[in-house]
This record gives structure tokens, sequence and C-alpha cells, in this order.
């Protein structure tokens, strides 16, 4: 297929998934200051950071507040990482392959686009927020549950559902990462049982809490992130998400499992298998924020590799719209 | 109000009337229709016509509106009311525009090469050389099959004689087919029952003929040729047209960023390399087509492209140079050029044009500007026009200007009493004046696709029908003889 189709169908599906874990984001601080009648206002504070543009934001938000927050990561349009943002350039590479895409996932995308965009036209006034976030996640499922049903699983399919699954594993980390930090108030509590109400929030938040009660039961932080890291069947888990887009690059060069013939199958399939092979333990001794940072960093390089790969020849670069990691 | 929307008051105040005739009786054709809507609920069109708007925004098929910060959309505005052409009719249409088309390509292939018609002074060296869209650098071309315009999308028009005119041909990159798929589509999804029975002619084999005529140019000794279609991009206001058809056909869209010109072949770029490209249907202006040989600074083109095109390599849909005979002069002499190549009287007439360069033409324009509409020989979308009758002193001063100034540029033709079709408006119905651009497709034969598109003016007696002018469109039924084929293969 055109490099280009490939790239935009890459960019397409990480978009929407990017919007939908920041609805996740947002949904989970929701529902915690929910449980906590007081002092919610430092509740949003790491939603910002997290970011990395707490400049852009102090630049336009005079409060940290549930009204700012939301507005900057939902409905701001000049933010480029905003929900509304994101499905518009999720949006503009779909048009650009509609012939590629199935009508179905097309028109499914577009009216996510339009009820988020009738929301920010509004003002973002929605009339609950967390009624309006559950719909922007429903949307966002839909939307992979119609490419999936509707969309041969051929080379188009399995660029998207790289690009699904590397998203997804990077925000996952994130949100881990935020909110370890503000639930864990000293590290001598790693171990010991652990709010019930905070960390079901969390798990809430990614869909995983009744998946994680059929397994473990009890709460505890390191039980906690062996489940949204290591764990290989839940979806959502870091190496469920890395393992299917392994299998589905795999899919693409047509490379044998376990074997690799460019950088992005090699640093996917290190970082694959690096996971495969960890214990909680380990991860918990070296610091969970340090064990993300890596992470993340290793995550990138491959999604760099990809772009490399499959992307990067090109005869003009004529880029219409930034396409950045975050 | 009402919502009552029924025909029973409906006026044709005078104009031809596509549905009902002079003493307000539907048309044979028509019958059917007006009773079936008559006969509907109160309230029922209207929901059925906003069911219809409804699913053409969710399909997508919207345009950004220019200026607006808020990333409005809005649909083609389409109305339910669809224009219907009887068989005997369209029978004469399609065999007039056929005889058109045939009489066209020789004239292309004629200006490129020996020039016959213009030694033989029936056509002016002067207006062809300063025609615009005439391109030297396709002289001594000659595209496979000696067929140069494969897609054409002629306007045509009903005056108040009940006579269908020639309003222009659009050569070049004619848009509009894809509404008339969808047109339909949505028309059969709200009035199932009375298709079947209105016996109305498909139009949904299309994108297959298109792929077709399209194949039937490639270079032969290509087994299995690659067509794809060419675009200029998602921002292109044609755009949703060009990703449409690439669909329909199952075919590749690409950008000029997506080819590239290396040993005498046209190849697109892949995740896994190099794929040769066999057929291109362009849809970006010869302008930006080639930086080598057409504008230096286009960046939607593909390098290098005229000269594979030239050494047969791949071939091009429409061909470049084609849009010559797309020029306002020169469609005034389209009759003449069906007299002298294929010896026949045009079937279906011109418009009368005044032709601003000849002398005496000039003078009795600019004697009556108050009476006629002035074009500008390259301009489309209904810009560089003035209309006559409506138009101040001001305006008419502005054209009398630049006539005098550049007469080679301007045409002026009669104000036309366009023909109505009934509209929805409000809470009722009025007659709206409407044009007709049927799709003409040249490859192993000519073939003409039964209905078009009818675009109908919005605004209360507007002449102007052009979608950036207000214009919105209707479905249009051609019906069929008795034994041709009706009904969609596809509903």
């Amino acid at each position: 297929m055109l490099s280009r189709v490939a790239e935009s169908i890459y960019w397409m599906a990480r978009y929407v998934e990017r919007a939908e874990n920041l609805a996740r984001y947002v949904d989970v601080t929701l529902n915690l200051i929910l449980d906590q009648p007081v002092g919610s206002c430092e509740q949003w504070e790491p939603l910002v950071s997290t970011t990395g543009d707490q400049e852009y934001f102090n630049e336009h938000y005079a409060e940290t507040d549930a009204d700012s927050v939301i507005q900057f990561l939902t409905f701001d349009r000049d933010y480029p990482n905003s929900i509304i943002s994101s499905l518009r350039i999720a949006r503009e590479n779909a048009r650009s392959i509609r012939e590629t895409i199935s009508s179905e996932s097309w028109e499914a995308l577009n009216e996510f686009y339009h009820f988020v965009l009738a929301a920010t036209n509004n003002g973002g006034r929605v009339g609950s927020p967390s009624e309006f976030f559950r719909t922007v996640r429903q949307y966002s499922q839909l939307f992979g549950g119609v490419i999936d049903a509707t969309m041969a699983h051929g080379e188009s399919w399995n660029f998207f559902n790289m690009g699904r699954m590397l998203e997804r594993a990077d925000k996952t980390t994130r949100i881990l990462d935020v909110k370890y930090f503000t639930l864990l108030p000293s590290i001598a509590d790693v171990g010991t049982p652990i709010d019930d109400l905070q960390w079901s929030a969390v798990l809430q938040s990614v869909s995983g809490l009744e998946t994680y009660r059929k397994r473990y039961h009890g709460l505890t932080v390191p039980r906690v992130i062996e489940f949204l890291i290591l764990d290989r069947a839940f979806p959502r888990a870091v190496s469920h998400c890395l393992t299917a887009s392994d299998v589905s690059l795999h899919a693409i060069t047509g490379t044998p499992a376990g074997e690799f013939c460019n950088s992005a199958e090699q640093r996917l399939g290190l970082l694959r298998s690096e996971l495969a092979f960890m214990r909680v333990e380990e991860i918990v001794d070296d610091g969970l924020h340090q064990f993300i940072d890596s992470l993340q960093t290793k995550m990138n390089s491959a999604s760099v590799c990809i772009h490399e790969t499959f992307f990067a020849l090109r005869p003009v670069e004529t880029l219409t719209m930034s396409q950045s990691q975050s | 109000m009402s919502d009552n929307l029924q025909f029973q008051g409906y006026e044709t105040d005078g104009f031809f009337d596509e549905l009902f005739d002079d003493h307000n009786q539907p048309r044979p054709e028509g019958q059917l229709l007006v009773e079936t809507i008559n006969s509907l609920g109160v309230g029922e069109l209207r929901m059925r016509q906003e069911a219809i708007e409804r699913a053409l925004m969710r399909m997508g098929i919207t345009f950004a509106v220019y200026g607006d910060e808020q990333g409005t959309e809005k649909i083609f505005p389409f109305d339910i009311i669809p224009r219907i052409v009887g068989a005997t009719e369209w029978n004469r249409v399609e065999a007039g525009l056929k005889q058109r088309i045939r009489a066209l390509n020789c004239f292309i292939d004629d200006v490129y090469h020996d020039q016959n018609i213009v030694n033989e002074g029936i056509v002016p060296r002067e207006l062809l050389e300063d025609a615009k869209t005439y391109r030297v650098a396709c002289h001594g071309l000659s595209p496979p099959r000696g067929i140069w315009c494969h897609i054409t999308g002629t306007d045509l028009v009903r005056h108040a004689d009940g006579q269908i005119y020639v309003l222009e041909d659009n050569l070049r990159c004619p848009s509009g087919v894809s509404y008339v798929l969808q047109n339909r589509m949505v028309m059969k999804r709200s009035f199932p029952q009375v298709f079947n029975s209105a016996r109305v002619r498909p139009v949904i084999d299309y994108p297959g003929r298109l792929h077709t005529t399209l194949r039937h140019l490639a270079p032969s000794q290509v087994d299995n040729p690659t067509t794809v279609v060419l675009t200029p991009g998602i921002y292109n206001s044609a755009y949703y047209e060009h990703s449409f058809l690439a669909q329909q056909m199952g075919v590749q869209l690409v950008e000029g960023r997506d080819l590239v010109v290396k040993d005498g072949f046209v190849f697109m770029r892949t995740t896994t390399g190099f794929e040769r490209v066999d057929v291109i249907y362009r849809r970006i202006d010869d302008d930006f087509l080639d930086p080598k040989v057409f504008r230096k600074d286009s960046m939607l083109g593909v390098p290098g492209i005229m000269d594979v095109f030239r050494r047969g390599n791949v071939a091009m849909a429409n061909a470049p140079g084609t849009g010559v005979a797309d020029d306002k002069v020169i469609y005034a002499f389209v009759p003449d050029m069906i007299n002298y190549y294929l010896n026949e009287e045009a079937i279906l007439p011109n418009v009368p044009t005044y032709v601003c360069q000849r002398q005496d033409d000039r003078k009795y324009v600019l004697e009556n500007l108050d009476k006629l509409v002035v074009k500008a020989a390259n301009e489309a979308g209904g810009y560089g026009m003035l209309v006559g009758p409506h138009s101040t002193k001001e305006e008419q001063r502005t054209f009398a200007h630049l006539i005098e100034e550049n007469p080679r540029n301007y045409i002026a033709q009669p104000t036309l009493s366009l023909s109505r079709v009934p509209t929805i408006v409000d809470d009722h119905f009025e007659g709206r004046h409407v044009d007709l651009r049927p799709y003409i497709l040249y490859g192993e034969e000519i073939f003409v696709l039964p209905g078009g598109l009818t675009r109908v003016a919005l605004r209360k007696g507007s002449l102007v029908v052009n979608s950036s002018q207000g214009g919105g469109s209707k479905d249009t039924w051609v019906v069929a003889q008795p034994g041709m084929l009706t009904g969609e293969l596809d509903a």
C-alpha cells in the first residue's frame, strides 16, 4: 500500500486512541473527587503536568481547577493535544484515506468528531461531564469495533492496530505514573493494602477493575502495577498492547515471529521480551516512575523506527499537519 | 407552518416547468411522483428530507464553510423533488452529446497536429493561439487510441421555448458525478416504491464504466494495468469526489507526492517499494500537473510525468491539453466543428453566443449589456460573470471596460429563462431554476450516463446554480423506454 496511506491509518488510530485516553484521564479524576469531598483541586494539577505542556496551560488559564483543566484537555482548539484537536487530526487523516478504510468506520469517526465538536462549539458546556466522557470512550470503542468488524485484517488493518496498540501502551503507563504519585503518600506504603476507593477509580478508568478483582481480589500497589504493565491478557495492559503491536508489525512485513529484519521489529521485539520476562518486584525495587520513564523512551524510539521503516521514504516533505508524539 | 407539503396551489408562474405543464397538470413522466407526494401524511415529506440531510452529514458529504473558524461544515443542499426527463427527450440528448464529444475530440486532436480547422479558417487562428488552455507542450502528442476527452460534463439548460441548449462543455476535470450517485442512493431510501414503478434508469454502474474506460487506455503491452486517481489532496473542494470514485472503482487514490518518475515510467511509493502505474485519472489541472513543463511552482504534480506520457508509458485521463475546448470562445465554434469533422448538423444547439473579439458582436454586446449574460473565457464557478438584467449600471460600466480592454476574453449570451422544478421552500413548493450536467465517457465507445447532476438555484429568482454561489442539487430521473433496464443493480 502507499506509504502515505499507511502513515495516515497509523496516525488516525493513534489520535483516536489518544482522545479516548484523555477522556479516561479526566474521568478518573472526576471519579476520585466524588469520593473525596475536600481538597480536590490538587487532583487536577498532575493532569496538566503529565501533558508536558504546563507552560501553555499557565499562559491560557488562570486556575488549575476542574473547569479549566477539562477545557484545556478536551475543548481547547488551539492546544494541539486536546481531545477535539486529536479528533480533528484523526479525522483529517481518515479523510485523506477514505477510499482505504470502510465507509462505516469513516462514518463512525465522523459522528464521533461532530459529537465533540458540538460540545466544543457550545463552550464545553455539557450536562454531565462524566456522562460526556463516558460517551467519548464509547465512540472511540465503537470506532475500533467497526474497524475490526468491517475491514479486512490485512496490511491496512495491521497498520491501524499497530498504531492503536502502541498509543494505548503509552497512555496506560501515563495513567499509572500520574496516579502513583498522587495516590501513594509514601514509598513505605508499597506492598501494604491500599485505599480501595482510590485505586478502584484508577482501575475503572482503564476499564480494568472487574478483571483485576477476578485475578487478584485485594488491592495492593505491586499487584496493580503487575496488572497494568505485565498482564498478557488484559487489553489495556502494556505488555498485552506491545505484543499485539508486534504481531501486527510482523504481519505487515511477513518476518517470522521472534526474528527481525528492520529496526522497528528489532526495537519492539526487544521491548516486548523485556516485559515478558520481568517481575513486578524488579519494577518496584527500581522505582516505578524511573521504570515508566525508561519504558516511554523505548516506546518512542520504537515509534521512530516504525516511521523510518515504512513512512520516511517520501519524495517531498509536505506534511500538512503536525503529527507529534506527546 | 402547516407542514403540509402538497402540490395543490403550486404555480408555474409562466416559466417552463419540468414537472408540470402550462395548465398546472403533471407531465406524464411525473404523474406517479406527484400522486405519491400528495398522498403522504402531514409532515412526512419534510421528515424524509431531514432524514436525508442527516444521512449526508453523517457520511461527511460536506464542504467547510469558508472563513469559519468554528469548523462548521455544511452539506451540499439537496432537494427531494427530482427532475424527471422523458425517454424520447433523453434519446435526443444522448445522441446530441455523443455527436458533440466526437467532434470535440476531433478538434482537440486536430489542433495539436495538423490544425486543418484553423488552416481552413473555420476557427480563427488567433482565437486558438490565445486560448489560455491551449498547451503548446502538447503539440504532436498522440494519446492512446486517439482519445483526449475521456470524461466530460456538459452543462445543458432549457429555455422558455422548451428547447434544450448546450451552455458549456467541461472537459478538464468535470466534477459532481459523485453527487449524482449519492443523491440517487438517498432518494432510493426515501422513495423505494416510486422508483420501482417510475421506471427510472440506473446510474450506479458509472464507477464500473469509468474504470473500464480508464483501463481501455492502458499501454497495450500491459495485461493487468494499475489505475489510480490523482488528487490535489484533502483541501481541494472536490476531494470528496476523488476519494469516492477511487473507492467505488477499487483503485488507489494518490497525491502528487506519492508518485515518482524513474527510468521512463511512473511509480507510486508503497510500504514495500515502488509500484508501476499505467493509467492515471487525474483531477489536477494541466497547470499543476508537471512542474517541469507547466507551472514551475506546482507542489501538487509529478515532475517528469509529461515526458512519460509522451513516450506512451503512462496514460492520463483527461489527456493534458484537453482544456482547449473548454474555452468559452472556442465553445461558440462547436456547431461548426460538428459540421466540419462529422459533416452533420448539431443535434443540440448552442446558446446563441456573441464573441467579443468580433467587431460587430462586440458593438452589439456593449450596447446591450443590460440584457446579456457576459462570461470570461476561462472562469468557472459563476465567477467573472455579469448577469445583465440583474446588474447595476456600475457593474455594466466595469464590464464594458473589461471587454474593451481584452475582448478576446469575453463572450455574451442572451439571458435565458431557465426552466424550473418544484423545490421545497419552507412549508410549500416553489419553482426554482435548474440546469443539468450529464456525464459522458469516451472509451471503446461513448457512454452517456442516463441522468446527471441537476443543479438548482435555491435563491428565489436566481439563475446561478453553482454550489459556490448558493446552489443545491436534485436527483435526475431518466425514464426508461419499454424493455429497457430499470432500477439500480445494487441498492
